[in-house]
This record gives structure tokens, C-alpha cells and sequence, in this order.
């Protein structure tokens, strides 16, 4: 394939996902959110949570920034529906790790869905890209206006 | 007789020979670096320098009473005269050694600025300043009341001069603060045209040279500036030193910036006097090493000469600007006459931050980001780009790489 030398970071769901999210939409009703903004690059994303029956019903995002930031961020949207927000912010510990290591603990589906990121660890500069999103995500969880990455 | 003038072509390949990281391959490959305006790779001569200095001849400087350090004063004072020579300063007590030039134009901001300058009188720079020339006259605009004017800039990235000389007329500007190239559109501002306006409303003039100095001759008499700042690291040298030349009159009647050791006449408790220029304002160790590496690198580029330099650079420059900008999808952002050795590009549909992953997995090392420039990004109505620089080593074919790998950037992100 022509391209094998550059897909161990992009994977083709990084890049799918980074071109058209699913999830990029400003809630048209949310409870909670919040602005991650990474001042070294100038990457922006504002993260949106509504809740129901003490779960994420929905997550939504808008977002400024480079593939493997609006790619992480839709990830995390569609991972963080149906939980708790404890089971958020243990996930969120999990991608962080996983970001920084490139490992993760086996058979959890979310975390297999999250998976094509962790090439970002080979990459220091572009794991707070990956990051950013979470990061936002949360200080909406704990009611604060915004997260800055690093 | 028949005096053969200096040949202006460039020994390239000699000169890369000179560099010792040249020769290191990234992920396998043979390294491209196109990002020698953030920071110069260093010659042989520079590193072996510094190295010989540490191994031979170093102690602390004018304060011992022994050979060591009179042989490691007169080193560092040597490059004071190399950088005299280097700008054409009139006399060699106006070159003052900072860290950078951030620290050159944080002294003048605190010296000049609050030391001289009036609350009421206004502060001018442009559109297209590094953070490093914008953020201490933002501190000097609050604690001080100085008010802080920003010349525009045109679409193709120049200053816009008629404007600019309008925030000049009221007579309140102290004085204009400008770079001398732009380190994001590679635009040389017209240097002589603003200190001729600047003067005849009063103002004085301070270029940051960071850019500019690496690509041209700069001579601070002819330019009849009134301060010039770069920064070492850029110009082949180390980090850890830049320089502010200013007007031995006006640094005579600067207050010092920081105070400590070495900058003092005599000190008691009651009161200190202060040392004569350019000592008023170098408080502290200085940096002794890496003035000797600087040193290095001005007898280096001397060595090979402005012209050859300019001419090798401006050939690269078109050469960048034709091939870059005839790929498909990628746009050269600022169309400047007058231009030094940078350019920067966006790429239809891929974002900086992934086109410079992408170079760098094929071996060429660009910056992407808003290059502490992001009140020039939001004018150009970006978040940031990608940028490639050039520096004395880099070589047609390495912009062809360039060029080559942004086709597959395109093709990556179609
Ligand atoms: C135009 C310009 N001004 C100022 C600076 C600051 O230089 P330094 O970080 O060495 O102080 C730079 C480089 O980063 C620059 O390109």
C-alpha cells in the first residue's frame, strides 16, 4: 500500500472520523460543558453532555483542530453515551494512559473502540491532541468552564 | 589591475560538511531540515569552539585577577568587537549581550520604556510581530500608560505604510518597535523608509533582527536605526545569547534593567552607582560559553560572506515558491516583494498539525502552529500553518522533497 510508511498514526479511522464526526454538533439541549483550548497549537474544542437517568444520554462537540483531535473527540463522544459519569472518569484515566503508553487493558469495548489513538505515544507533540478532547470533557463532568491541556 | 570580484555561488555540499547533524537520518531517512527559523542547525566550527573553551581556556570573566579568566574576558569581549564589526555598530560599547531577543526587547521595554518614555506618549508595532515583540509593550502599555498602536498589514503581507505612518502623526509615539523580517510571511520590512518617518515625528526605532540578520548584511549606521536585537541560536550560534545594539547616547541615559553583580560602579547600603554601558545592563554571569560560540558563528558567516549567503537564500526562496506553491491544494501564505527565507502553506483539507506529522514521517522536519504569531494568525483569518525555512545548508533538491511529500500529503487526505 502506498501509504504504509504514514498509517501507523493515521489509521483509517482516525482519518475517517477526523473528516466527518459524527458527533460535531453543539447539543441543541445539554446540562453540562465545557472548552478545552491547547495554547501551544491552538487547537479549540468545546465539549457538550446531556444527561438522563443519572447516565450521558448524549455527547456533542465543536471543535478547531487537527484530525487526531476531532477524531478523539468523536470517539469519546460515542464511547461516553449510556455511562455514568464515575465510569467517564474512569475511561478517561484508561485513554490518558493508553495515549501516554500506547498500552491498554484488553476487552473492555470502549477502550477497543479508542484503540487506533494510542499511536499517538510514539508521538510526544501530538498527545495532548488526543488528550485535548478529554480533557474538556472532564471539566464539564466537574462543572468547570474549561481545561487547557497542558 | 584586474581584481576578480568574490564569487557569490555557494559551495553547498562543502558547507553541509560543516555540519555534523546533517549526516543523521530520522526514521530512516536521510534528515531534511527546513525549520532553521526556529533554530539553526551549528557548524563544526561553533561546537569545537565552545568544546576547546571548556577543555582549555575558561574561568568567569572580569573579575579574576588571573590568566584563565583575563584570556576567557578577552574571548567574550572579542566577540563584542565581532558583533561591532558584524552591524557596523560605531562603537563597540553598544553591544549589550541578553539571552535572546526576547530578553534584548524586554530590557529596552523596561529601560527605555518605563525609564524614558512618558505615560500618555504610544508604542508602535505591526501586524506581524513575534509574541516576543508584542507581550512587553503589552506589560509596559499596562503598568506604565503607554498606549500600544498596531500598524496594519496589506493582503500580500506587507506593512501598510500609509497607515502606518498615520498612527505616527499626533507626535505621541515614543517609539516604533518592528520586526526587521517577518519570522511567518518571510517579508522584510522597508527598514530605511520607517526610521526616515519614524524620526521626523520624533519616534525612535527598534528592528528585531531575529529573522533578518540570518539572511542579510544588516548595518545598523546605514539602516540609522536606534535599536537593533537578534538572537544567537538563529545565526548558527548557541542558545543562551542574543544581542541589543542601541545608540551609545541613549543607552547612557538608560536606567539598568536587572541589578546584581557586575553592572555596579560601587555599592553600599545607602545607594550604588552603576557601571559604564554596555556593563549597566549585563548584570550577572554572563552567558561566557556560548558568547565564544557566537563568536564562532560571526567569523563563520563572515567567512562565507553576506552576498553568497543572500544570493544562495533568494535562489532557494523562488525556487520554494514556485515548487511549493505549484502543488495542487497547498497555498503560500504572503506574497511579499521584498522576502527572506521562509514560507509558509496551509494544505486544502489537512490541518498543520497533521501535515507536519506527515512530513516528519518521511523524514522533513517544518514547524506548523501559529509560530508565536497568533495575532498575525487571526488577521491571515488562520489558526496556523505549516512552515518551511532555509537556512546556508539547505539545497534545491531538499525543496524538491518538500514538494514531493506535500503531493502525498494531498493525496493522504483526499
Ligand atoms: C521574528 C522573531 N522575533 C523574536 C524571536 C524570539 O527569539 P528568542 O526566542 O531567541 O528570544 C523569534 C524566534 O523565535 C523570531 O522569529
Amino acid at each position: 500500500m502506498m501509504f504504509d510508511d504514514l498509517r501507523d498514526l493515521y489509521q483509517e479511522v482516525i482519518l475517517d472520523h477526523g473528516r466527518r464526526p459524527r458527533h460535531g454538533i453543539r447539543l441543541a439541549a445539554f446540562d453540562a460543558s465545557a472548552k478545552g483550548d491547547n495554547p501551544m497549537c491552538g487547537d479549540r474544542v468545546q465539549v457538550f453532555l446531556r444527561h438522563a437517568d443519572g447516565l450521558v444520554a448524549e455527547a456533542g462537540f465543536e471543535a478547531r483542530g487537527c484530525a487526531i483531535s476531532v477524531a478523539s473527540a468523536d470517539l469519546m463522544a460515542e464511547v461516553v453515551a449510556g455511562r455514568s459519569d464515575d465510569q467517564i472518569r474512569v475511561l478517561a484515566d484508561e485513554f490518558r494512559d493508553m495515549a501516554r503508553t500506547g498500552r491498554s487493558a484488553d476487552g473492555d469495548a470502549a477502550m477497543e473502540r479508542l484503540r487506533p489513538l494510542a499511536g499517538v505515544h510514539e508521538y510526544p507533540s501530538r498527545v495532548k491532541c488526543a488528550t485535548l478532547p478529554w480533557h474538556a470533557l472532564l471539566a464539564a463532568l466537574d462543572g468547570q468552564g474549561g481545561a487547557s491541556s497542558e | 589591475m584586474n581584481v576578480m570580484s568574490r564569487p557569490v555561488a555557494l559551495d553547498v555540499s562543502a558547507i553541509r560538511a560543516q555540519f555534523p547533524i546533517l549526516s543523521e537520518t530520522v526514521r530512516g531517512k536521510p534528515l531534511v531540515f527546513l525549520d532553521s527559523a526556529a533554530s539553526a542547525q551549528k557548524p563544526r566550527a561553533v561546537i569545537d569552539a565552545m568544546v576547546w573553551a571548556m577543555e582549555h581556556q575558561y574561568a568567569n570573566v572580569h573579575r579574576g585577577l588571573h590568566w584563565m579568566s583575563e584570556r576567557t574576558t578577552e574571548s567574550y569581549e572579542g566577540t563584542r568587537d565581532l558583533v561591532a564589526s558584524l552591524i557596523n555598530a560605531r562603537d563597540r560599547h553598544e553591544i549589550v549581550f541578553t539571552g535572546n531577543s526576547t530578553g534584548a526587547i524586554n530590557l529596552v521595554a523596561h529601560s527605555y520604556g518605563r525609564g524614558m518614555m512618558k505615560p500618555g506618549q504610544a508604542v508602535v508595532i505591526s501586524a506581524m510581530e513575534h509574541h516576543s515583540n508584542i507581550v512587553p509593550w503589552q506589560m509596559l502599555r499596562d503598568a506604565h500608560g503607554i498606549e500600544l498602536r498596531v500598524a496594519p498589514i496589506t493582503d500580500a503581507g506587507e506593512l501598510d505604510f500609509a497607515a502606518f505612518e498615520d498612527l505616527l502623526r499626533d507626535g505621541r509615539v515614543g517609539l516604533v518597535s518592528i520586526t526587521h523580517m517577518s519570522n511567518v510571511l518571510g517579508t522584510y520590512t522597508p527598514a530605511e523608509r520607517i526610521v526616515a518617518v519614524a524620526h521626523a515625528y520624533g519616534a525612535k526605532v527598534l528592528f528585531d533582527g531575529s529573522q533578518a540578520i540570518v539572511h542579510r548584511r544588516v548595518d545598523v549606521q546605514a539602516l540609522n536605526a536606534d535599536f537593533y536585537v537578534f538572537t544567537g541560536h538563529k545565526l548558527y550560534g548557541p542558545t543562551g545569547i542574543g544581542v541589543l545594539w542601541g545608540r551609545r547616547e541613549l543607552l547612557d541615559a538608560m536606567p539598568p534593567f536587572l541589578g546584581g553583580g557586575d553592572m555596579i560602579g560601587s555599592v553600599t547600603y545607602e545607594r550604588s552607582t552603576w557601571a559604564q554601558v554596555p556593563h549597566k545592563f549585563e548584570a550577572g554571569t554572563p552567558a561566557i560559553l556560548e558568547s565564544i560560540g557566537l563568536g564562532a558563528a560571526i567569523r563563520w558567516v563572515q567567512d562565507i560572506g553576506y552576498d553568497a549567503i543572500a544570493a544562495h537564500e533568494a535562489s532557494l526562496t523562488d525556487h520554494a515558491l514556485a515548487r511549493i506553491g505549484g502543488v495542487a491544494g497547498v497555498n503560500v501564505i504572503g506574497r511579499a516583494q521584498d522576502r527572506g527565507g521562509v514560507v509558509s502553506f496551509t494544505v486544502d483539507g489537512a490541518h498543520a498539525h497533521d501535515v507536519a506529522t506527515l512530513l516528519d514521517r518521511q523524514g522533513i522536519a517544518v514547524r506548523a502552529g501559529h509560530h508565536c504569531a497568533e495575532p498575525l494568525m487571526r488577521r491571515l483569518g488562520l489558526d496556523s500553518t505549516a512552515r518551511a525555512s532555509f537556512g546556508v545548508y539547505t539545497t534545491h533538491e531538499e525543496i524538491d522533497a518538500l514538494a514531493t511529500a506535500l503531493v502525498r500529503v494531498r493525496e493522504f487526505f483526499a
